[in-house]
């Protein structure tokens, strides 16, 4: 009898025991978790900082004080000073323009190859998917002598086609998923009750979408607002450049004022910074879909 | 229904807008990538066909293996981080509280443009006044690095912003592949008492093969076409010791003017961009490969 409930008494020692080492591992690892958050946020509460201090206390105050009373004046500089705010203006045209393009374009075709019925419907799949390797670099100087030569050099037409072009490969395979999932019975109803299939597609299927072209406009939209190649190739007039490329040759006018440099930058940023804020299941799941799922 | 479903016109013109726009804005200018690299040719004036001398030059020219040799060196750096992101991600998904929230601020610096985050990161480095040195001399280091202007570092010091820019993209897809294990196959391994180690190397790990094979790739060609945040940050230097091939592309083309040379150099680009993948895929390919991408 005695030894019988040692014995029970031992076994339920054994799992409290393991709770206990369980208990200390997690909290370790909720430790490290937690360093590499602040690692990730780190230099950019550092940015936020230097962007509200003048450069006495940049370099004489330790990096993470807080300035004796924020300079939100350079904010104000930077925006009425320079061309900030006409880049931004640049930046959301090119942005808005291309992910409209590219979400109804890839729609049409991903409609196309999934829901009709043509025997190379696999051949052009395959063509957008392997424009997904191929690198931008390797386009560049042809894309450069073509807008040249037919006169788009230096418009925000030629950047907007580019974006089109080349995130087309990505929103097509994101979309791809959703499209597979819809029921068949939906376009047949359709077709019984007489409706025609650009009535179908958009009225009935576009609309049927909405969560994933969600998912793909933001996807789209981080890549086309910080893209910088294609503007600082095609774009030499300072009026039409776009953020990402115009805070770059700002910067350079003010090397040595920090804190105008740090105002720069979190203007740059903030919009996707608050995009984030109330999106960031769909930049989450926009990120799995696009590189994982086929 | 199969006859409204077929047809030929409407497929055509839900196809062609975006079909017409690859091909003239990505295939033929693939195609013509090649093609110039077989011209002498300054971008403007006529251009003048000198067979495969600029691909000759390509394979003398040191500066050329140089940049290619940092390129493969990023490319060997982003592979090995992927062990940390991939051990983050495992901690992550096993059943830890704020998982979501861990995965989502880590995901934060992939928002920022490269060019951000150059600019900050040259800051961060700044010899005297970067955090990254204040905080070295204030730990007693007398004589903290020039990160960016040693040719000696300036490689591992672009790095470190890589490793810190992707971190939440590669933890992401990770976390996602892992969650989706069902998780009958970890309570029978729990119960014939794998340990959590076991359970990871052993189970989770084999399992998500496909994924891991994925973003092998992703960071391999990534590396590979490497610009934006070198072109910011040291625009190559100090000396070439941060040039990479696209950098090397770039500046032959829209700085020396030299289009048939910087031609040639993407073109090799891309093909070793596509023997790279082809390789790589070769070497992990699994029988139950239902991840594409």
């Amino acid at each position: 009898m005695a030894q019988s409930t040692t014995a029970e008494a031992e076994r339920e020692l054994l799992p409290a025991e393991g709770k206990l080492i369980d208990k200390f591992f997690k909290s370790i690892l909720y430790v490290i978790l937690a360093i590499i958050a602040v690692v990730q946020i780190l230099p950019l509460v550092w940015l936020v900082l230097f962007s509200l201090k003048d450069n006495q206390e940049v370099f004489n105050l330790p990096p993470f004080a807080l300035p004796q009373s924020p300079n939100w004046d350079n904010y104000l500089r930077v925006w009425t000073d320079g061309n900030i705010g006409l880049y931004f203006f640049n930046s959301i045209i090119v942005t808005g323009a291309s992910v409209i393009l590219t979400i109804l374009l890839a729609s049409l075709v991903t409609f196309a190859i999934t829901r009709m019925q043509w025997k190379l419907n696999k051949f052009v799949l395959a063509l957008f998917m392997i424009g997904l390797m191929i690198p931008v670099h390797s386009t560049l100087i042809p894309l450069f002598s073509f807008y040249l030569n037919i006169g788009l050099m230096n418009t925000h037409a030629a950047i907007i086609l580019t974006y089109t072009a080349f995130n087309m490969p990505l929103t097509i395979m994101i979309l791809l998923g959703f499209y597979y999932t819809i029921p068949r019975e939906l376009e047949e109803a359709a077709i019984v009750d007489g409706c025609s299939i650009h009535r179908m597609f958009f009225q009935i299927i576009l609309p049927l979408t909405a969560p994933v072209v969600a998912t793909t406009a933001i996807i789209n939209m981080i890549y086309n607002w910080n893209e910088f190649v294609f503007v600082n190739t095609f774009i030499s007039s300072d009026s039409l450049k776009t953020l990402t490329v115009g805070i770059q040759n700002f910067i350079g006018q003010y090397a040595t004022d920090w804190g105008a440099i740090g105002a720069t930058l979190v203007i740059s940023v903030l919009p996707l910074i608050i995009a984030f804020v109330f999106l960031s299941n769909r930049i989450v799941e926009g990120i799995t879909a696009g590189s994982v799922k086929g | 229904m199969n006859r409204i479903m077929s047809d030929k016109k409407i497929i055509a013109m839900y196809t062609l807008p975006a079909l017409l726009m690859i091909l003239v804005l990505i295939y033929i200018p693939i195609v013509l990538t090649g093609y110039y690299g077989l011209m002498d040719w300054d971008g403007i004036g006529a251009m003048t066909f000198i067979g495969l001398e600029n691909y000759q030059n390509l394979i003398a020219d040191s500066l050329f293996w140089q940049s290619a040799w940092h390129s493969l060196l990023l490319a060997v750096f982003s592979v090995l981080s992927l062990v940390i992101y991939l051990t983050i991600s495992v901690v992550l998904s096993s059943n830890i509280k704020g998982a979501n929230l861990f995965r989502k601020v880590y995901l934060i610096p992939m928002l920022l443009s490269s060019v951000a985050i150059a600019q900050l990161w040259i800051r961060i480095y700044h010899p005297s006044n970067g955090v990254m040195n204040r905080f070295l001399l204030s730990i007693g280091i007398d004589n903290p690095p020039l990160w960016l202007s040693d040719t000696n570092l300036v490689l591992f010091a672009i790095f470190i912003p890589i490793l810190w820019q992707y971190a939440g993209f590669y933890i992401i897809i990770y976390y996602a592949a892992l969650r989706n294990i069902p998780g009958e196959l970890m309570e029978a391994a729990r119960i014939d008492g794998a340990t959590p180690f076991q359970i990871a190397y052993k189970i989770k790990l084999p399992l998500i093969a496909g994924v891991i094979k994925v973003t092998i790739v992703l960071a391999v060609i990534g590396s590979l076409k490497y610009f934006d945040l070198i072109y910011v940050m040291t625009d190559g230097g100090p000396n070439g010791a941060s040039e990479v091939m696209a950098s090397y592309m770039y500046k032959l083309a829209f700085r020396s003017n030299d289009f048939g040379y910087g031609s040639a150099v993407g073109f090799f680009l891309l093909v070793l961009i596509m023997i790279v993948t082809y390789f790589i895929r070769k070497l992990t390919a699994s029988k139950d490969d239902e991840v594409q991408y």
